[in-house]
């Protein structure tokens, strides 16, 4: 994991300290409301229903036990005992007060972390794959280009002040796990004809209002060329983007009204320019490289025979393992979800004694290493098998065992209208409410790999334009309603859902959700997966039943 | 009047001389508009001139004029207008203007620093008493992790 040095170091402090001038002129009336939101946005600071939230970043979903304390300590001295886990990698706090969030950014910085560009109109943080470096299909490993990346955005005197907000991610898999196609630009690694690994770069996609799959604007860009690529890329969208209307503002739009050609025209004639001019050099990357280099692994992991005989004596074990564990390119180690959708909670959500139990746990069994899905789950990206069955037990007391990683019940579900100023439509308790209606382990284990996202308004945070299930919260003349997509997906298969027909009333959601299950369960072709069957038959068979009363 | 320039406060002699109004005399800025259409008045004028730029300017059109130019000003209609500092960027790395450049209008005492590095060297801030806050400002970080003009 990368290590801060005294660059690092220093700019996250000075930022602290401007961030420290800049709340006290505003408080003091110095500086106006209009002024201030520009500068408290792009340090992650919110203004929200009931308090400020602080969305304090998750560089490409890695951290370390230390940091998890800190977060554990803040959510207990500045906020009321737990955070939130996002899609794109980050911890939300819900409740600081604004007078001490310059307090909260000087501690994240004691421990390497900040809230820098975590929102406003400029460049976020970059996300990747969550099984980066230890999954099985991998071309090489995202992490070291996501923090050349990361150090190339962050405080970028000529790109913070874009039209519109813009988000990169960077998959380095055959299996893209970090949806790079719903990305302002996408970055995949890949290898070119003669072998050597580069990228294909993708432009203009996005959720929000308008999904948009990304075009292929670069099927293959040498490494070294990367930074000045997504130089004359941005150029481009500063001065081109649109400024006159912020639900246009995006780079898809751009991209899609200009045209592909013309865009990509603007951005090579710029690249041409300016690429000699900045080369990301051998020695650069493998200076980054070196700070991923693999954990001291355990040659003799897989000669362990507990873990083969706990499975057939435990079934409760064995299906935690099926489902919220992962297969991992060493032998004898597997990568472990911790389920933050225990059926009682809202998704996402950890208190500070889970945040600390966990920072124990990566500290005990997986080199203090702790990832953050899009999903919203957590990972122990090194847990030898032999660990698997005592680690079990211990999330299990803690409730991050609940065995639901890729199902029915694993919903990406963002804050909605019980914190968010944005929303129109409550999305935690309609969370809780499919939950407890499908309380039947077996059977949302039998229903399989689905993906139910839900957002509370139409600027998406929960992807539910890609969810294999999409659930969108409108308001209608007061009262709260859903609209329902089916068949999305923010991987290889990259589909925007199509809608099933009118909303449906708060009361009537999850009805309608079961509804929908339960005609996959009769329909299915025998281990055709849900996704799967939604692209064999359309949406008319779900639709007729959903809409069978009405 | 007084601005900031190179770090110090110091009394601004430049005078914006407006699409319509007649008197081309001392030290004067006009929009690209005005260039184009009063070129020849303009270079024989007695005093230097500066070209004040728009978010909405060409790019290219500006490069064609920097040879007569010893000031632009970056007029900032919103601070959220970010365009403005591509354009700084561009006068300075790929078209090798020398002369000052200032930001002028409605940018934030708080942007100093970003300007200053995509080669911004002068500050006409909306309110006087921002002008300390300026050069303090320009100072807010010492580290930085990518290339621009500074």
């Amino acid at each position: 994991m990368y290590q801060y040095n005294e660059i690092d170091q220093t700019l996250v402090n000075e930022r602290v300290a401007q961030f420290r001038r800049q709340t006290e002129q505003f408080l003091s009336g110095e500086i106006t409301e209009d002024q201030f939101r520009a500068l408290r946005l792009r340090n992650g600071l919110y203004v929200q229903i009931h308090a400020p939230m602080l969305r304090v970043a998750g560089p490409y979903g890695l951290f370390n036990s230390t940091q998890f304390r800190k977060l554990a300590h803040i959510a207990r001295t500045y906020d009321k005992n737990y955070c939130h886990f996002t899609t794109r990698q980050n911890v939300q706090f819900n409740w600081p007060k604004l007078e001490e969030v310059p307090d909260i950014l000087e501690e994240l910085a004691d421990v390497q972390m900040h809230a820098i560009q975590t929102s406003g109109n400029c460049m976020r943080n970059t996300t990747s794959d969550h099984l980066a470096g230890v999954c099985i299909d991998e071309i090489e490993d995202p992490r070291p280009y996501c923090e050349i990346i990361r150090q190339w955005t962050t405080l970028h005197p000529e790109f913070d002040y874009l039209p519109r907000k813009f988000k990169m991610a960077v998959s380095g898999a055959l299996h893209d796990r970090a949806a790079t196609q719903f990305h302002d630009i996408g970055l995949h690694l890949v290898k070119n004809d003669k072998g050597v690994i580069g990228f294909r770069v993708l432009v203009g996609g996005g959720l929000g209002r308008t999904p948009v799959i990304g075009q292929v604007i670069k099927p293959y860009l040498e490494k070294k060329h990367l930074l000045s690529y997504l130089e004359a890329i941005l150029r481009i969208y500063n001065l081109f983007g649109r400024r006159d209307n912020k639900y246009k503002a995006r780079i898809k739009i751009l991209v899609k009204e200009s045209g592909l050609d013309k865009f990509s025209t603007l951005v090579e004639k710029e690249w041409l320019l300016i690429r000699d001019s900045n080369e990301l050099s051998d020695a650069r990357i493998n200076a980054i490289k070196a700070q991923f280099a693999p954990p001291a692994y355990d040659n003799a992991a897989d000669k362990d025979i507990s873990f083969t005989e706990q499975q057939q004596a435990n079934k409760a074990f064995t299906t935690w393992v099926k489902f919220n564990t992962t297969v991992h390119k060493v032998a004898g180690y597997r990568a472990v979800f911790l389920s933050l959708k225990a059926p009682e909670v809202p998704p996402g959500d950890m208190t500070d004694c889970q945040l600390d139990a966990v920072a124990d746990l990566a500290d005990q069994y997986s080199f203090g290493e702790i990832r953050s899905t899009h999903r919203q789950n957590l990972i122990l990206a090194d847990v030898k098998q032999a660990d698997l069955f005592m680690l079990w037990q211990k999330l299990d007391r803690l409730n991050l065992a609940t065995p639901n990683i890729g199902t029915v019940t694993d919903m990406i579900c963002c804050p909605g209208l019980d914190f968010c100023s944005l929303a129109n439509a409550g999305s935690i308790g309609v969370a809780r409410e499919i939950n407890e209606a499908l309380d039947d382990i077996d059977y949302i284990h039998d229903i399989g790999d689905i993906k139910i996202n839900m957002s509370g308004c139409m600027n998406g945070c929960a992807h539910q334009s890609v969810g294999h299930i999409g659930i969108l919260g409108v308001d209608k003349k007061g009262s709260e309603w859903y609209q329902i997509t089916l068949g999305g997906s923010s991987e290889n298969d990259a589909a925007i859902g199509e809608r099933l027909g009118p909303a449906v009333a708060k009361d009537q959601i999850t009805n309608a959700i079961t509804t929908i299950l339960d005609v996959y369960i009769k329909n299915r072709l025998n281990d055709e997966p849900f996704l799967a069957m939604v692209n064999r038959v359309g949406v008319t068979p779900f639709k007729e039943q959903v809409y069978a009363d009405s | 009047m007084q601005i900031v320039k190179d770090n110090q406060i110091i009394d601004n002699n430049w005078r914006y001389v407006a699409d319509d109004a007649e008197s081309l005399v001392g030290d004067i800025t006009v929009s690209l508009a005005r260039w184009n259409t009063d070129n020849q008045k303009l270079r024989v004028h007695d005093g230097k001139l500066g070209l004040r730029i728009a978010p909405y300017d060409s790019v290219d059109e500006m490069a064609l004029n920097l040879r007569d130019i010893d000031l632009v000003e970056l007029d900032f209609p919103d601070f959220a207008d970010g365009r403005l500092f591509s354009h700084a960027w561009y006068l300075r790395s790929r078209f090798g203007y020398q002369g000052e450049i200032r930001a002028i209008g409605h940018f934030m005492p708080d942007q100093v620093f970003y300007l200053s590095r995509v080669g911004v060297n002068a500050f006409a801030p909306e309110k006087i008493e921002y002008l300390p806050f300026i050069i303090s400002n320009l100072n807010d970080f010492t580290v930085k992790y990518q290339n621009s003009v500074n």
